[in-house]
């Protein structure tokens, strides 16, 4: 049998197989251990790095958590009043038309305070993308129920559960912008897996290459633990996620080349 | 035995001693140190270092993005003559 390789003869520059893209910076992610606004961040900046599109790229942050994405993507952004990140981002696209211009907001601001306009700029086909992360909470302001929150969840504002009577049904905002002529591409994806994160991955991928088209908008929600507001370890927030959210949020295409896929 | 033999890089004054990429590596590699780092966290280390196959499962779910991965093929065994 060939000998062991040892660590030190394989920790070295001609093997290296993955390392952090140069598009995120140095900055340390003010996140919460495990939280997935995390590898959200680095999908999109590993994208903007494979197609070379840093200096083409400009970025709309939300209010939320992710407030400061400003911080850690070393390319152009603007941090947007609540919600109204799609606005801006369709400012910014129509008058520079050459951009990449993407949105990345939570579920409190695309699908609470920002309905109006997160729906309007769908159904406008704005050639922009919009990234949802849907994390069933307000992460930010200490975990109040968002339309997004389950039935039966607990929140701070529902602490014995989302009662749907009294509170009314979650939104599922991504299948409704679905039903839009000015959607080009919809999908749901998660990142707490491998896997998931690969094919995460390819749809962030999909989304830029849409904007070359010119055909429309592309909405890729990322179904997200906020493990602090569920009061989980950020293990089993990503495993209560999979138990709880994506049976009501499953993943995958809904909308592909501006054609709804029929459900399985 | 895998043709290709890995090792990870842990940033260890960036890692955030979550756990997600203990659960992500198929092999076992990981855990997490007694030590903590000036933050406070306990942070990922190669436990079990012969067993890592340089696949980045750890390194693509590291929220933080803290892991490099590296990845040797092994020399070819030479048959023996018999
Ligand atoms: C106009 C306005 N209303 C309310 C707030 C308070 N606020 C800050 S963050 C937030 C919720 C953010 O939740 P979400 O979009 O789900 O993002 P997360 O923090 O979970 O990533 C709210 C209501 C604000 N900053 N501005
Ligand atoms: S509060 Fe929730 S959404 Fe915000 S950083 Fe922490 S885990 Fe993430
Ligand atoms: S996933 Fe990253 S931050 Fe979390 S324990 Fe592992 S190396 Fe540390």
């Amino acid at each position: 049998m060939a000998e062991n390789l040892k660590t030190q003869d394989i920790i070295k520059a001609e093997n290296l197989v993955y390392s952090k893209t140069p598009v995120l910076t140095d900055n340390v992610m003010h996140y919460c251990p495990g939280c997935g606004h995390g590898t959200a961040h680095r999908l999109i900046a590993e994208v903007i790095e494979e197609m070379d599109i840093q200096a083409d790229t400009i970025g709309i942050a939300p209010v939320g958590c992710s407030v400061l994405m400003y911080n850690y993507l070393d390319i152009d952004m603007q941090q947007a009043a609540h919600g109204r990140a799609p606005a801006i981002a369709t400012a910014v696209k129509r008058l520079m038309p050459a951009k990449y211009v993407f949105t990345y907001q939570g579920d409190g601001d695309l699908a609470a305070i920002g309905t109006a306009e997160t729906i309007h700029a769908c159904n406008r086909g704005e050639n922009i993308a919009i990234f949802f992360v849907n994390n069933g909470i307000y992460g930010m302001t200490g975990g109040q129920m968002a339309p997004t929150t389950l039935p039966n969840m607990k929140s701070s504002t529902s602490p014995y559960g989302r009662d749907v009577e009294l509170m009314g049904n979650p939104l599922k905002i991504t299948e409704l912008v679905a039903q839009l002529p000015g959607t080009w591409y919809v999908t749901r994806q998660a990142v707490h897996t491998p896997s998931a994160v690969r094919k995460a991955k390819k749809a962030v991928r999909r989304a830029f290459e849409n904007q070359k088209l010119k055909k429309g908008l592309s909405l890729i929600e990322i179904v997200s633990n906020c493990n602090s507001g569920w009061k989980m370890s950020p293990v089993q927030a990503n495993a209560w996620m999979e138990e709880n959210m994506l049976p009501f949020y499953p993943l995958g295409d809904i909308k592909l080349e501006g054609n709804l896929l029929a459900k399985e | 035995m895998a043709n290709a033999k890995g090792s990870i890089v842990v940033d260890r004054e960036k890692c955030k001693g979550c756990e997600v990429c203990i659960l992500a590596c198929p092999t076992g590699v990981i855990q997490l140190t007694r030590e903590v780092n000036a933050k406070g966290y306990h942070f990922a280390y190669m436990v079990n270092p012969d067993a890592c196959t340089g696949c980045s499962n750890c390194a693509i779910v590291c929220p933080d993005g803290v892991i490099t991965v590296y990845r040797k093929k092994r020399p070819p065994v030479e048959k023996s003559v018999q």
